[in-house]
């Protein structure tokens, strides 16, 4: 891991450039992460149709917006990355069931983002299930040095995760958070409607060195000591 | 003379005691549909209300319960339950009394589903959830009464929404159901009268002999108050004086920061270790009860308090009450006052400490007001539509309704009388599906319309979730705190979360009377050390501000335009006369804004008069405008009479700023995505049902994903900027935090005439502003780069930074 100059290019998202594992990496401030040499966008815990599953498990109608929202953004990082592969890192789907209902307008536009590309579901918690929807389902994914999965492995080393939605605070503001050390990068949600685990946490503190960084997501990606 | 059952009349005869006329008034009219009682406290007010309760069981006739008893505190519930139980039981009388609130068993609720007593005792709370059980038509079968102490302290709460609610529900199932309320002196008893009655029945308003008119006086002290702040440090040795001239002395403060600022200090001073005590919301409740119960025993000779007091219990002896601070709201300092004198002929004994220079003029201006028992107060609004949300998913919790008949029992309620049947449907459509504008799996709605037309839950499994999440209290987001390694101690109090959030660890803060030092935050617990620190480094936590009422601000812009203060202190007089020489006095009709150079920056003081909420706001709408105009706001500071900005370039022509059609854009553009929106909009989302606050098995689960309130508003803004809550949203905060309708009632006041004074320096009036907490910056962009700032350093400092390769 080392950090570098954050990267200004002008039509390009504000990303935060890494050297981790001997991968020069971008934490971007809209939540995702781009691999430039592999031509891959990273992201991690979209959660598609949550607000259908919260309704469906508790009668709650939460804004049915957030599926919108989701595509909206991810879009909008496609247009400016253009990549060849896109990697999403499990709990794409709130579960397997919310995969199967989504709108078909909502369907429609992922399948339009997907023509011509090399799509990667990496399976999460929430969604065991490959999707119907093409692109290749995988329980992890090897990708040059590095593996991408869903939930850390304590043991493992060159990793890319998700699954904690993790946060930290600047002058007492939460924002999303990208931690990482030498050998381990935990992903922060993608997803509208996700809430987030302070890095304090210990599931956090745990599995991340003492010498880690969180990049806090937003207009600008700001890296600092991760707030243990 | 009523007639009264014999067991009753000599009970009265044995004791020699006579029966209140106020008390033969509430016989009398006892077969009315709502009655009124507003009497002080100490004048056999309760019993006033129960009498014709203990009349009529006196036969031991009647089966099931016949008294509803509600009072907003459960610990009222617990002291009229032992105040009525040893009468009742010396009057031999067969009745079974009972109290019912969250401190209850499970076990002893079922029994009193299954066998309710004669009379209960409960609050509005504990009441929704009765009424939302699909047993209610057989809990509540043979209801006669329903007596609601207190009422004043509901009407202008949501909680009396709330209960209003759930009486037109009760008023369905048992028609001939009389309503009692209970009330303490208030500025508007008709308006009351109108909220409790079943609408539109008539209520009558009985008055009882209020008793001897209050002595408050101004406490002198041979120290003069400071310019500005609110801890009335320099009082503290003529307060000590008094504690040792009486018995028992109340210390109310405004804010629970204060009070333990002050409570500090009291003991530092304390040389004769008088027994002294604190008592606030924030602290843990078993700490409030030891003191509470020292003070039933007599055993503290001070209480330095909030107004979680306020509608406190049974005080035993107490004989003065000192106010610090100056009472921002004129009808909660009378009712305070009342409340801790429980001796009915004894006129009440109290003293006001102004904390600053100028809340000795607000003092004066409080003493006037009560003197001519011109309580203030502003009108009652109309029934919140959020807690009506409520009321729709209690009511289908209790089984299949027609939405026509709901309809009919809401508009019964005074509050929501004037509802609309559109608005009463939105309402419904919200709990049903939502109400979005995007119409999206409705298969899962909450609520669905049956063939016959009525509306029920679509899964009965729900009511458990919706039961969970019942009431309309809203509490911040709050931390409890507990010294490190004493798993399972007993912790210290609670802070809100945002305060935690500045905390670095080594930081040391004030809770309960006592220094501790920040360590960390573990397990969503905040942990502190004890701490032998002189001075707290972080003074304070939160608290509630209240806002001056209008009618007070009135009464000191009038004090201000005396020709002379002879009847002020000197050090007040000769600084409000210096303002008029050098200056100009505020004006009712006028509005003064000074401009001046201070400190290389260029200063702007307006003097509005409306209320520090409304202060506020219009320091936010103004520096907008100032931003557009390009005049270089960096920050400003707001008191509950004037809003001071700070920036770049000086302001000269005031009418480009103070345009109210302009102000208003403001609000509606830029305003929407302020913190302050966003509270009211989290709160209306929890009350209407939206945002689950307890879900079962959260305890298990632990890191229960939680959406922010705030992502939601977001992205209804975004997406259905129509929507129901957030037409709620706009409602409450313009009524509440934001308080605008006090800036049109300030532009309506002003007009045009502005009087903008050029002056060399800052002036006497707008002095003490600078010395106010709670300076704003202006966000946007700055708060990027501070943390983009801080975030760099904090990189440096930790070495991280050396590490590019």
């Amino acid at each position: 891991m080392s950090p570098a100059r954050p990267h200004d290019r002008q039509d390009a998202p504000a990303g935060f450039d890494v050297l981790f594992c001997g991968e020069r990496l971008s934490l971007l401030g809209a939540r995702a992460l781009w691999w430039a040499a592999q031509s891959t966008l990273v992201v991690s815990d979209l959660h598609l149709g949550k607000s259908e599953r919260v309704a469906r498990c508790t009668g709650v109608s939460l804004p049915p917006y957030e599926t919108r929202d989701t595509l909206d953004r991810l879009e909008t990082l496609i247009a400016a990355q253009r990549p060849a592969r896109i990697v999403c890192l499990g709990d794409s789907f709130d579960d397997d069931h919310a995969a199967r209902n989504l709108p078909l307008s909502d369907l429609d536009r992922l399948r339009g983002m997907m023509v011509g590309r090399h799509w990667v579901w990496v399976e999460g918690n929430h969604d065991p299930s490959p999707p119907n929807l093409g692109g290749i389902a995988l329980a992890e994914f090897a990708l040059g040095p590095l593996t991408l999965r869903h939930i850390a492995d304590p043991a493992a080393t060159g990793e890319i995760s998700g699954h904690y939605h993790p946060k930290a605070s600047l002058r007492g503001q939460f924002r999303p958070a990208f931690l990482l050390d030498r050998t381990r990068l935990i992903l922060p949600a993608f997803g509208t409607y996700t809430g987030g685990l302070r890095s304090t946490d210990k599931a956090l503190t745990g599995l991340l060195q003492s010498d880690a960084l969180a990049v806090l997501t937003g207009p600008r990606p700001l890296p600092c000591p991760m707030p243990r | 003379m009523t007639s009264l059952p014999p067991q009753i009349l000599s009970w009265f005869a044995a004791r020699a005691w006579s029966i209140h006329p106020h008390q033969h008034a509430m016989l009398a009219r006892k077969d009315a549909p709502a009655t009124l009682l507003i009497a002080p406290t100490g004048g056999g007010k309760t019993m006033a209300g129960f009498l014709p309760t203990l009349a009529e069981l006196a036969t031991g006739n009647h089966a099931g319960l016949h008294t509803l008893y509600v009072s907003p505190l459960k610990a009222l519930a617990a002291d009229i339950k032992r105040n009525l139980t040893g009468p009742v039981t010396e009057m031999g009388l067969p009745i079974r009394i009972e109290d019912r609130t969250g401190d209850t068993s499970a076990t002893r609720k079922r029994r009193q589903r299954a066998d309710p007593p004669q009379i209960l005792l409960t609050t509005p709370e504990s009441l929704a959830l009765m009424v939302s059980y699909e047993d209610a038509p057989r809990i509540f079968r043979g209801l006669q009464r329903i007596i609601i102490d207190e009422v004043h302290a509901l009407a202008e709460s949501k909680r009396g929404d709330q209960l209003m609610l759930a009486l037109s529900r009760l008023q369905a199932l048992c028609p001939d159901l009389r309503r009692v309320g209970l009330s303490a002196t208030v500025d508007d008893p008709q308006a009351i009268a109108h909220r409790l009655a079943r609408h539109p029945d008539p209520c009558e308003i009985l008055l009882a002999d209020p008793g001897p008119a209050p002595d408050i006086r101004m406490l002198e002290t041979q120290e003069a108050p400071p310019w500005a702040g609110g801890g009335a440090a320099y009082s503290i040795p003529a307060v000590l004086d008094q504690i040792r001239q009486h018995n028992t002395t109340l210390i109310f403060h405004n804010t629970r920061a204060q009070a333990e600022i002050f409570f500090h200090n009291l003991w530092l001073a304390n040389e004769d270790s008088l027994p002294i005590g604190i008592h606030h919301g924030s602290l843990d409740r078993t700490q409030r009860e030891r003191v509470e119960a020292a003070m039933v025993r007599g055993e503290l000779r001070a209480v330095v308090c909030t107004g979680s007091l306020d509608l406190g219990i049974d005080w035993g002896d107490v004989d003065l009450v000192i106010q610090i601070g100056a009472p921002k709201n004129v009808k909660r300092l009378v009712q305070r006052i009342g409340r801790a004198n429980h001796r009915y002929n004894a006129p009440s004994k109290a003293l006001l400490v102004p904390a600053n220079r100028f809340e000795v003029v607000e003092c004066r201006a409080a003493l006037e007001a009560v003197r001519d028992n011109d309580l203030d107060g502003d009108p009652l609004p109309t029934g919140p539509r959020d807690v009506l949300c409520q009321h729709i998913l209690i009511a289908a919790c209790a089984g299949p309704f027609e939405a026509t008949d709901l309809y009919q029992e809401v508009t019964s309620a005074g509050a929501y009388a004037s509802l609309s049947r559109a608005e009463f449907d939105a309402c419904l459509a919200f709990c049903a599906t939502g109400g979005y504008a995007l119409r999206a799996y409705d298969q899962w709605q909450r609520l669905l319309q049956r063939p016959d037309g009525r509306w029920q839950l679509r899964d009965p499994r729900a009511s458990t979730r919706i039961r969970m999440n019942l009431g309309t209290i809203q509490d911040t987001d709050t931390l409890k705190v507990r010294l490190k390694r004493s798993r399972g101690g007993k912790p210290l109090g609670e802070i809100e979360e945002g305060f935690a959030a500045t905390l670095t660890p080594g930081d040391t803060f004030l809770i309960g009377g006592q220094i501790v030092r920040y360590e960390g935050l573990r397990e969503m617990t905040v942990e502190v050390t004890r701490n032998a620190a002189k001075k707290p480094k972080v003074a304070t936590f939160n608290g509630t501000k209240f806002a001056t009422s209008t009618q007070l601000s009135a009464r000191i812009l009038r004090i201000l335009n005396q020709p002379d203060w002879d009847d002020l202190p000197p050090h007040t007089a000769e600084w409000l006369a210096l303002q008029r020489e050098v200056s100009q006095m505020p004006r009712h009709g006028r509005l003064l804004l000074e401009s001046f150079p201070h400190e290389g920056r260029e200063y702007l003081c307006v003097f509005g008069f409306a209320g520090r909420n409304a202060q506020q706001t219009l320091g936010l709408l103004l520096t907008k405008r100032m931003e557009d105009l390009g005049l270089g706001p960096l920050g400003f500071v707001a008191s509950d009479y004037a809003t001071l900005i700070w920036g770049l370039e000086p302001v000269t022509a005031p009418q480009d700023l103070l345009d109210l059609a302009t102000l208003r854009d403001g609000l509606d553009g830029w305003l929407a995505g302020n913190a302050v929106m966003k509270r009211a909009f989290r709160s209306a989302a929890i009350i209407a049902g939206l945002i689950e606050r307890n879900t079962p098995g959260q305890r298990k689960s632990g890191r229960q994903a939680s959406f922010s309130a705030d992502i939601l508003y977001d992205t209804l803004r975004k997406y259905d900027p129509d929507h129901l809550l957030l037409d709620i949203t706009r409602e409450e905060a313009l009524r509440g935090l934001v308080d605008f309708g006090r800036i049109e009632e300030m532009m309506a006041r002003v007009g045009t005439r502005l009087d903008l004074r050029r002056l060399t320096r800052i002036s006497p009036l707008a002095a003490p502003l600078l010395l106010e907490v709670g300076k704003i910056q202006i966000k946007g962009a700055g708060i990027e780069r501070l943390m983009a700032q801080e975030a760099a350093a904090l990189m440096a400092a930790s070495g991280l930074a050396g590490l590019s390769q």
